[in-house]
């Protein structure tokens, strides 16, 4: 990408980090931790990489995103808003007991989600299963699913990606947040899914591993991603959660936890800032 | 007496997937290593390039199914009742259920009936899971006739369908013109002391009990509930009505099914007393269908026994 697309990506992954902020705030709960370590990669896949139009959510043609780390909703929310599937002025309702935004993902009540998910390690499945569809149909939608890596101790991510390698899906692209934390601390010293790679090439993925905030290394992995043949991709994204929030960084405590009013205004004046340099670039 | 023919309900499934398949290009099916037994195997001969096998692996299986019907195919996710319904449970809640998506689930082998394989595989609690997830219809045909009929059904309702068939041979009892209607139970004999609602093998048992009950001059009223979700509440209110007192039938837990769907029913809008046969709470065990559905009471001897004794003659 040139520089001013990847200057305008970055921009508009500040704007998404404020929804997280906004949307969180606003509901009193939610997870902002793991939306802001995905935060480039909601991006990407909804400003570059995928196949989509907001004006026709439901159009056929369109390549398919399941958020199996359903937690991180507020990430997808964001993103979906910023690109224009519905107001970014909604994202304060958020678990609101009268809003659509629902605290998981609902396909049936957010324009713009594919498949309802909050239960992990189903998205991923549900992804084999798209991705199988449109190979069967002749189709070339491509499919995406996020997953986070305390979600990859669950079973059945590796019954769907057992499937997904026998059936030759190379349609279908899993991202792995790679930002080392869980509810209960580091993913390794809980239940160490490491390693990462080292499983996810022996279930027979081209896998691939990178800083999940450079959007240069992003747009690589997906672009070497479409050429892979035969096999589905994994890209394992290396991320910090709770990113560029300076107060949330790399700390489980904020995986599942609302910024009050004031943690609300240090949050959102760091990311303004920040939005300042990057335009300033 | 006449031989009567006797089909399995799940070779009912087999050759009702293969018919439906002939016309349908968006049917397609799962299995989980299963495909022989669950009969999935026949649509998998006729149509190889629409049959997946999924492995032994239940609750990928399910998502799978789901994510087929989003891209607009009709997916008959099949495996054992067990483990349809009881592995794969929160799959089905959240993935099928939660969303309401367009998949069939064909839970075979269900109840004691599946015999020598035991306890492990004898599923009596799949009515009761089923029927607790809001927007799933629950339906478990009778015999041959009804059954390829239910698969038809399913296939053309939106929705989620947990479809229940059985492993041994039962008796047709249904002519060939019998309609189907999801929701609709059917009264296959009329009668006034007592009404004996059941359903899958235990309708064709109690059709004879009805006829054993009625050499003693006991006159029941026989009904076939196939569909326990929705249940045909007027049918059960005007049955409790007319007859006073009800026996339900069921292969499966007297906990969580038919019998207490029907409780559910009449203890809110009518109360009467209600008598449940089915497996007491208990697990089964290995040995013969047919000596085992004697043992545990699911059989014509028993439940004439039972209606006989709960209205007092």
């Amino acid at each position: 990408m040139t520089f001013e697309q990847k200057k305008e990506l970055m921009a508009i992954a500040c704007k998404v980090r404020m929804g997280i902020i906004e949307s969180t705030h606003g509901a009193k709960a939610g997870h902002p931790g793991g939306s802001l370590s995905a935060t480039e990669v909601f991006t990407y896949l909804y400003f570059k990489e995928m196949n989509i139009d907001p004006a026709n959510p439901k159009w056929e043609g369109r390549d398919r995103f399941v958020l199996s780390k359903g937690h991180t909703a507020p990430g997808l929310y964001s993103a979906l808003a910023e690109r224009g599937f519905f107001p970014v002025e909604d994202l304060p309702t958020l678990r609101h007991i009268d809003s659509y935004l629902q605290g998981h993902p609902n396909m049936n009540t957010v324009p713009g989600v594919d498949m309802s998910t909050g239960s992990l390690g189903q998205g991923i499945s549900v992804a084999v299963g798209m991705a199988l569809a449109a190979k069967h149909t002749g189709k070339t939608n491509r499919v995406y699913s996020l997953l986070g890596d305390g979600e990859i101790q669950e079973g059945q991510v590796w019954e769907a990606c057992m499937s997904a390698a026998h059936y030759k899906l190379d349609n279908l692209c899993i991202i792995v947040d790679n930002n080392d934390l869980q509810i209960d601390g580091r993913v390794g010293d809980v239940m160490s899914p490491y390693p990462i790679v080292g499983k996810l090439e022996a279930f027979g993925f081209d896998v691939q591993t990178i800083d999940g905030h450079d959007f240069d290394a992003i747009e690589a992995a997906f672009n070497k991603a479409r050429t892979v043949k035969g096999k589905p991709s994994a890209i394992v994204i290396k991320t910090t959660k709770g990113k560029d929030v300076s107060y949330m960084e790399d700390d489980a405590g904020w995986h599942g936890k609302a910024p009050n009013d004031a943690e609300y205004e240090q949050a959102m004046s760091e990311l303004k800032a920040k939005l300042a340099e990057v335009e300033a670039m | 007496m006449a031989d009567v023919k006797k089909v399995a309900t799940r070779d009912s499934y087999g050759a009702a997937l293969v018919e439906l398949g002939q016309k349908y290009d968006n049917l397609v099916v799962l299995d989980a290593d299963l495909a022989g037994a669950t009969k999935t195997g026949v649509f998998k001969k006729a149509f190889p390039e629409r049959h997946f096998d999924c492995g032994i692996a239940e609750a990928n299986m399910m998502c799978i199914a789901a994510g087929m019907s989003t891209m607009g195919l009709v997916a008959f996710a099949s495996s054992f009742a067990m483990f349809a319904a009881g592995r794969a449970y929160e799959q089905v809640r959240n993935s099928i259920g939660y969303p309401h998506l367009n998949v069939k689930i064909g839970g075979t082998h269900g109840g004691i009936s599946v015999g020598e394989d035991g306890a492990s595989h004898q599923c009596c609690e799949d009515f009761a899971l089923m029927r607790s997830i809001p927007g799933m219809t629950v339906i478990c045909p009778a015999d041959d006739v009804e059954a390829r009929a239910a698969v038809k059904a399913a296939y053309e309702m939106e929705g989620p369908v947990y479809l229940r068939f059985g492993r041994l041979a039962i008796p047709v009892f249904h002519d060939e013109d019998y309609i189907f209607e999801i929701g609709k139970g059917e009264i296959l004999r009329d009668g006034t002391d007592v009404a004996i609602i059941a359903n899958g093998l235990m309708t064709y048992e109690a059709i004879q009990a009805g006829e054993m009950l009625a050499e003693q001059g006991i006159n029941a009223m026989i009904i076939n509930m196939a569909t326990i979700k929705p249940i045909d509440e007027e049918l059960v209110i005007a049955a409790a009505k007319k007859c006073g007192k009800i026996v339900t039938c069921e292969e499966h837990s007297v906990i969580g099914g038919l019998g207490e769907a029907v409780c559910s029913v009449l203890s809110e809008k009518l109360p009467t007393p209600v008598k449940r046969i089915g497996v007491n709470d208990e697990f089964g065990h290995s040995g013969p269908a047919a000596a085992l559905l004697k043992q545990f009471g699911l059989c014509a001897e028993n439940i004439a026994a039972v209606a006989k004794e709960f209205i007092g003659k």
